[in-house]
């Protein structure tokens, strides 16, 4: 069994020195063959851009296609302080087009992550073009419309008799390597940090993510922010790689090569935009120059671009790891898999007696009366009614079973009481506070959440990513902006994961990706994310469903072990093993209450037998 | 400046350029609503249809035969893309359909611009419908005029197979939920590729219809998609009365904002955008929930 401390790269530092390694021998090699330095330059401000975006895209998961217009804004910035207004210092006019574009982003973030997916692709569209007009037409005086604005110069810095002038080509290059070194660093430290890892988590599945408690609106427009500043950063540099700022960095074109560029280099990397551009700026010379291809280069790169997204999806780099993978991995998985089976085969023995996990957000102790009361609660969809006038209390520490046919609108009840959807009539209070119409993740703050039926994970991530990314949220609040902390620096994160990996029985498949999982596993790592962010009230919608015999038993055992301290409400189907833990039990039919009571009261209602065997009587009579 | 005749002939010509954007914007709008991939590539099915009518045109000598011609030509290229490349993506997430409709587009242009260069070509407007028309007030150009009716009978067509056959009715429900569809027992797969047809053919009939107005580029098709775009925003999502009048919406203030200064045209119409996506997120006929 491993005992490593959770962290998720085992030498943090080995990415970036080989970074600074390869930047420093690029103007060493490059020139033995040949290597134009002006596409190296440039190749590198498309690298930086693409830092920025590949947070967004890659990490985030939200594909914008409007990149151009902070690219723009920032370059235009920068362009005009140091040529019109005649402001003298180039290093603090790039940082102020980088701030102006950070601040643009922030505003229409705003606006476009109103909404997802292909929607916030168009409207991304749609933005970045409003911009090309604006800075075509009414700005055209101060942008210099479609010329551009000419004499952008470039650094040069004295510190007493020491002079370091960068002008163009190789003398160019040391300066912006730095500003790319300086820019991938940041980054790397941005997806190391616990807001790294939630984006991925949004990335992965944004409604589980909201569930466990994280504010996703605010990290999504976090990355947003974070990709305009890097792509006006870069904008800013393209005036000075060209001595003009030119305007079609606005251009539409602008936006679609950054994203072929990631795509091509792998997304998700940081990297790929930089492998990516590299590729699309050394085939366009090469079939231009050398070819002669003339315009046809774009087509040949457009072709090799939907061959890349149709075959190679990661890109490059993913191409590349997946091999390395493939080749160096094959006796490392034979040995997990002979893990996992032992783990399989002997669940009992592994889960020996662990230490329940009390709920970290204790009930006031002033607190009377029952800890969850709905009065009166109604759900309907459209004429369908889900549920109907559901009068329901549980009493702190108790925990209650729900049972009921099919269709009876207990997954509803859970999603109005989890504030996942909002009730059409009625009250729900939790703790004595009333959460009507509160937002799931600040429910979940609160001390409220509940595991899923259909299993909401993070899916590409490890059972260890997705029991951090649960705790995270308990530990830091929804929404903190600690985007250069480590994660081994949280105090009592580890120590939590580790808790909620035994509880679970996960321990040893802790570097395992999800969906290598067993459904088994899958069902308890659900269970488990519900648990990592210690609720003073549970809520398992059908933990034990689609479980073995012997799943079931051992997850029994567990809900016993994970129900002391806290109160739990539990869906099941299986009702010998609800009798067995429940204290109370309520029973639902066609989206009412229809009794409640112990198990043994529950046993030997007969309106329960009938509301279970009712609908067959009628059928016989009917036939 | 600012005439009666002057206003009239600019809401002349929003109609014309709405009636078209509602076109190509119902193509779009049923393809991302019943098979959930929107398609980046519509755009230049636009002006690939343009350039097929150009040739049958140049071959013929017949307008109306370019127009046959151009529009069952994109609805090959249509069906052919969808069975080639779109089917694979059905399962893959938004992101790869968006990259790889995005990649084709290129090479659709691309491939244009190899065969055709990217010099502007014309097609004359069929002897017919050249020339002006009175309309009490003011002159007008007859084959702008003709747009109009073109369209509109267009988009009645569409309006019939996607309302009244047995067609519409499964294209509808697929709307709805495709899997339910096809746990019925109809085979949504090749509703799919029919419908994915039908989409590239409504673009690529208002690209020949267009030819006339403007003159053929290969990046004629950009800003229409993104004109499109924001005639899907306004109108909802996946919504075919929608389009129609997002599109309608859309031509009118690029045509009455060109009328007091042509540069903020396209900023006015963007703010429309924004409008509606501040006061009703999910367009003015879009149905809740969908994404």
């Amino acid at each position: 069994m491993k005992s490593e401390p959770p962290v998720f790269s085992k030498r943090p530092v080995l990415v970036e020195i080989v970074t600074a390694a390869v930047l420093i021998a690029v103007p060493f090699v490059l020139p033995l063959v040949d290597a134009a330095p002006n596409t190296v330059n440039r190749i590198l401000v498309w690298g930086l851009f693409g830092i920025g975006f590949d947070i967004l895209f890659g990490y985030t998961g939200l594909l914008s296609f409007g990149q151009s217009a902070f690219y723009g804004t920032g370059g235009f910035i920068a362009a005009y302080l140091l040529t019109r207004a005649g402001f003298p210092y180039v290093v603090l006019a790039l940082l102020i087009g980088t701030a102006v574009a950070a601040v643009v982003g922030w505003l229409i973030g705003l606006l476009a992550l109103r909404r997802t997916g292909i929607y916030f692709a168009m409207i991304t569209v749609a933005i970045a073009e409003i911009f090309f007009f604006v800075e075509f037409n009414p700005l055209s005086e101060w942008t210099g419309g479609e010329n551009g604005l000419p004499g952008v110069p470039t650094p040069s810095f004295h510190f007493g008799p020491i002079h370091l002038d960068f002008t163009s080509g190789w003398s160019l290059y040391p300066f912006l390597a730095f500003c790319f070194f300086c820019g991938i660093v940041i980054a790397l430290r941005i997806v190391r940090s616990p807001v790294g890892v939630i984006l991925t988590a949004i990335r992965e599945n944004p409604l589980r993510a909201a569930a466990v408690g994280h504010n996703v609106q605010a990290y999504k427009l976090t990355a947003f922010v974070i990709a305009a500043a890097y792509a006006g950063f870069a904008g800013g540099l393209l005036g000075v790689l060209q001595g003009f700022m030119p305007p079609d960095a606005f251009m539409f074109d602008t936006s679609g090569q950054l994203i072929m560029q990631t795509a091509i280099g792998g997304r998700g990397t940081l990297f790929g935009p930089l492998v990516g551009a590299a590729v699309w700026l050394f085939l366009q010379d090469f079939l231009q120059a050398t070819l002669k291809l003339g315009a046809t280069w774009k087509l040949v790169l457009g072709l090799v671009f939907v061959l890349l997204v149709c075959f190679l999806r990661q890109g490059i780099i993913g191409g590349i790891r997946d091999l390395i993978a493939l080749s160096s991995g094959r006796a490392k998985r034979q040995a997990e898999f002979a893990d996992a089976a032992a783990a399989a085969d002997a669940p009992a023995a592994t889960a020996a007696p662990v230490a329940p996990m009390g709920a970290r957000h204790a009930a006031p102790v002033d607190l009377q009366g029952p800890i969850l009361q709905a009065k009166s609660l109604t759900k309907r969809y459209g004429g369908v009614v889900a549920n109907e006038g559901i009068d329901f209390a549980v009493a702190p520490g108790e925990l209650r079973g729900i049972i009921g046919p099919n269709g009876a609108g207990k997954t509803t009840f859970f999603k109005m009481l989890t504030c996942e959807v909002p009730p059409s009539s009625g009250t729900i209070v939790f703790e004595g506070r009333d959460i009507t119409g509160m937002r799931i993740t600040d429910v979940c703050q609160l001390g409220l959440t509940k595991s899923y039926q259909v299993n909401q994970l993070f899916n590409r991530l490890t059972v260890r990513e997705n029991v951090t990314i649960a705790a995270l949220a308990e530990l830091r609040g929804k929404f903190k902006l600690d985007l250069f902390a480590r994660l081994s620096a949280i105090p009592g994160l580890a120590e939590q994961v580790e808790h909620t990996l035994q509880l679970v029985n996960l321990t040893q498949r802790r570097d395992t990706p999800v969906s290598q999982l067993a459904y088994g596993e899958k069902r308890r790592l659900e269970i488990g994310l519900a648990l990592a962010s210690s609720p003073s009230l549970l809520l398992l919608d059908e933990p034990l469903a689609g479980m073995s015999p012997r799943e079931r038993i051992e997850t029994v055992k567990l809900l016993k072990s994970i129900a002391q301290g806290r109160t739990m409400i539990v869906i099941d189907h299986d009702m010998d093993a609800l009798f067995e833990l429940a204290g109370r039990i309520t029973v639902l039919q066609e989206g009412r209450v229809l009794v409640e009571g112990t198990p043994d009261e529950i046993k030997g209602n007969a309106a329960v037998q009938d509301a279970y065997l009712g609908g067959v009587h009628e059928e016989e009579i009917a036939t | 400046m600012l005439t009666w005749s002057n206003f009239l002939s600019q809401l002349f010509n929003g109609l014309a350029q709405g009636a078209l954007l509602a076109l190509i914007s119902s193509g779009l709008t049923i393809i991302y609503g019943t098979l959930g991939v929107l398609n980046l590539a519509h755009g230049a099915m636009f002006m690939l249809g343009g350039y097929a009518g150009y040739v049958a045109y140049q071959a013929t000598g017949s307008f109306v035969v370019a127009v046959i011609a151009g529009t069952l030509f994109m609805l090959v290229v249509g069906v052919v893309m969808e069975r080639v490349v779109i089917r694979h993506f059905y399962g893959r997430p938004h992101e790869d359909q968006l990259l790889v409709t995005f990649g084709l587009s290129i090479v659709f242009v691309e491939v244009v611009r190899f065969f055709f260069s990217s010099q502007s070509l014309t097609v004359p407007a069929p002897a017919m419908l050249s020339g002006i028309t009175s309309l009490g007030v003011m002159f007008y150009p007859t084959y702008r005029l003709a747009v109009v009716g073109i369209v509109a009978v267009a988009l009645l067509v569409l309006f019939v197979v996607l309302y009244k056959t047995r067609l519409g009715l499964v294209v509808r429900a697929g709307i709805e939920d495709a899997v339910m569809v096809d746990s019925l027992g109809i085979d949504v797969y090749r509703v799919f590729m029919v419908v994915f047809g039908i989409g590239a053919m409504a673009a690529g009939f208002a690209g020949i219809v267009n030819a006339p107005v403007v003159s053929l580029t290969p990046d004629v098709g950009e800003a229409i998609l993104v004109q499109t775009f924001v005639v899907v925003v306004i109108g909802g999502v996946g919504s075919f009365p929608g389009a129609v009048v997002g599109g309608l919406i859309a031509g009118e203030i690029i045509s009455l904002t060109s009328m007091v200064n042509p540069g903020y045209a396209y900023v006015m119409l963007f703010a429309a955008m924004a409008l509606v996506l501040l006061v009703r997120p999910r367009g003015l006929f879009g149905a809740r929930g969908r994404e």
